[in-house]
Formats: C-alpha cells, structure tokens, sequence
C-alpha cells in the first residue's frame, strides 16, 4: 500500500492525479455552497432570539471550522515533507497556507460584524477570539517564512516547522470555550451528542461545512498544481506540456 | 524506514511532545487569568482554587445570568440596576448608565466589565449579551417555554420623557 502511495510523490504523477480531482472537488463545492446558503440564508427559520441576524452562522462557523481543519492539513504535509523529504508535501503544505489564512480572515470577520450587533462589540479579548487571532499570524508566518527564501527546500523546512509548532494552537482553539470563561459561545455542532440547534437549521450549516471543505480542496488543487509547474520548470515533462499548451 | 528518516520522524515528534508540554504548562500557570470575567459567585466567596476575592475599586468583568424579576429601569434616564447570578448561587448587583445591547433580557446571559463599589456592587462601563449556544425557531422555543421577549419599553420611555 505504501508503495503505491509513494508513487505519487513524483511531481508529474501528483500533477496528473490533482489535475483529475480538480473538477470533482470544483464541483461539488458549487453544489454543497449553493444549496447551503441558498436554503440556510433564504429558507431556514429564523432564530427565537436573534431574528435574521443568526444568519451569518452559514458563513462564519463554516469558515472558521475549516480554518482549524486546513490548519491541519497544511500541518499534516508538512510534517510528511519534513520527515519523509518529500517535496509535493512541502509544496502541498505551501499552497494550503494562503487559503486557510483567508478563511480565518473571514471567520474573525463576519464573527465581528455577528458580535456588534449580538454582544454589543465587534471585539473582546476572550480565549476563543484572540486564539483564532493567533492562528490567522500562524498562517501569516507560514506564508511569510516559505515566501523569504530563495532556496524553496530550506523554505519549506523552515515553514514546515512553525507549521507543524502551531498545531497546539488548534486544541486550544477547539477547547477554549469550554476550559475558560468566554464571551463566545460553547460549540453547537456536537459529534456526540445532539446538536444545540433545530435541524432545519443544522441541515444547511452541514452541507455548507462541506461545501468549504471540498472549496479549500479545490483551491489547494489549483495552487498545488500552480506550485509543482513552478517547481519545476526545468523539467522535460513541463517544458513538454507548456509546449504543448502552446506556450513560447 | 531508513536510519536517516528514523532520526528526522524522532525529532519531529520531541519537537511537537516539548511544544505541547510548554504550552500546557503555560496555560496551567495562566489558568484563572485567561478567564474573561470572574463569575457572582467568585466575587462573593472568592475563587475556587485560590479564595482570591476582588477588591473595591478593582476593574473587572463579571459574567452570568441576569436574574429574573431584577431589573430596575429609572424613568429619567439610562440609568438601570439588575442583579447577576449563576448556577452556584452567589448574586451581585449591576449598575449601569448606558444603552443595553440588543440580546440583553431577563434569564439572559451577559458579560458586564466595570469597577466594584461599596457593598459588592459593580458599577458598570460596558454590557455585552453573551449569546449560548441554542438556536432555534420561534415556535420550538414556545413550545419549549423559552422566553424570548425583547424588553419592555413603555411609552414614555421611547419618546425620552
């Protein structure tokens, strides 16, 4: 089993195989958005307390849910690059980076514009909060670190280091709300237990957490593939393809 | 899995083992002052593990449920007065002079930051709505016996008079 997965560490085959799932995560990450926000936004009640304004839930608890799961992800690579010395992982780990510091951004961001008028401020310095803070400079830190060195395989190293380091910040994030005392609320989707919410609304937040999963798959293909051609731009299979692609 | 390999998944993993210890540690260190606000009940009889109580005249947050029935508004102004208390029985009084946010109810729970006065009275400066984690549609919630009235203003009260 090991031997067949260590074949797609060769750059043209990880190529190829993200090349063919592209379309499927594309895809579907159109559907589950589109019927997720659709139903959530126009179709699902509105909330006993908060009215319409409970809304933003579709957005943020997705956006932030799948910022600590890419924050996995590009952990997770790294830590096969670092270990195994392979370089699709290390480029895997750097195209993720960027897309998980952009969901996080909209995670703070549309928590903030829910805490306004919720809370009464856009802003407290609460675990929850300022741990998602902190996880968004991770992800800053990755990107900025890959980004300042010529020689993308000390880079990655020492990208894949603060990496993999920041992984304690995502237990804390998950567990914040319930080991101290926040303004955020604790977490409504439960796995083990029932969720805290009516399931004509719970149906719509799941299908949309899935629907930015399968988004950030999608995007990572896009930028995974960008990053092996660059990689690798001196190979014959790339200049084969660029040619014909009809590049001069 | 060769030696060099070995060595590099060895380090990898002390460096996530030492990182995860110094963070736990860290936090447990830190423990009761990451801690948002101090509950009624700790400012009664001080904190659990410490006994440390609040002083008069100390700034800080307190976080529970409003108590039903508590509230006192004063005609003339913003000014309004409403008692916190948790599930472990302690109480404190809030005072506040300021628009209240819009989740703010009786049965409600709120975060309030402002200094303590005489008698374990807190003066407040800002109230936030702390929202839990229910979400529901209106008719659930009758069904279930959940207030969810907004507060009351009477008329004079909305005209300013």
């Amino acid at each position: 089993m090991w031997k067949w997965l260590h074949s797609y560490a060769d750059p043209q085959k990880a190529y190829k195989l993200s090349g063919t799932l592209l379309p499927w995560f594309a895809t579907l990450a159109f559907l589950f958005i589109g019927v997720g926000s659709i139903w959530g936004l126009l179709f699902a009640p509105v909330d006993y307390q908060q009215g319409d304004s409970y809304r933003i839930i579709f957005i943020h608890v997705p956006a932030a849910s799948m910022s600590m799961s890419a924050y996995m992800a590009m952990a997770t690579s790294a830590f096969i690059g670092l270990v195994w010395q392979i370089k699709s992982a290390d480029w895997a780990a750097a195209a993720i980076a960027p897309i998980g510091a952009v969901v996080t951004f909209i995670a703070l961001i549309t928590g903030a514009a829910w805490g306004k008028p919720m809370w009464g401020t856009w802003w407290v310095w609460d675990a929850r909060l300022t741990s998602e803070l902190v996880l968004l400079f991770l992800y800053l830190g990755v990107i900025s670190l890959y980004a300042s060195f010529e020689d993308k395989v000390l880079a990655a190293r020492a990208a894949g280091i603060l990496a993999i380091v920041g992984v304690i910040n995502i237990p804390i994030i998950k567990y914040s709300v319930e080991w101290w005392n926040s303004l955020h609320q604790p977490a409504t989707i439960k796995i083990t237990e029932k969720s805290s919410m009516a399931p004509e609304m719970l149906y719509p937040l799941l299908i949309n957490i899935l629907g930015f999963g399968l988004m950030i798959g999608a995007i990572t293909l896009i930028r995974f593939r960008a990053e092996i051609l660059a990689r690798n731009g001196m190979r014959p299979w790339v200049r084969e393809l660029a040619k014909a692609e009809g590049v001069k | 899995m060769n030696a060099r390999r070995k060595k590099r998944l060895a380090l990898a993993t002390a460096l996530i083992g030492g990182v995860a210890a110094i963070a736990s540690l860290l936090l447990y260190a830190l423990n009761s002052n990451l801690n948002l606000f101090y509950t009624p009940t700790e400012i009664v009889h001080g904190k659990k593990d410490t006994g440390v109580k609040p002083e008069i005249g100390q700034r800080i947050r307190v976080g529970g449920m409003v108590t039903v029935g508590s509230l006192v508004r004063d005609p003339d102004s913003l000014h309004v007065e409403f008692a916190v208390h948790d599930a472990a029985g302690g109480e404190v009084m809030v005072t506040y002079d300021d628009l209240l946010p819009d989740l703010f109810r009786e049965g409600q729970g709120i975060v309030a930051q402002g200094v303590l006065i005489e008698g374990g009275k807190l003066e407040a400066t800002e109230v936030l709505a702390k929202h839990d984690e229910n979400y529901m549609p209106p008719e659930v919630a009758e069904a279930m016996g959940q207030t969810h009235e907004k507060l009351d203003y009477d008329s004079s009260q909305k005209s300013g008079y």
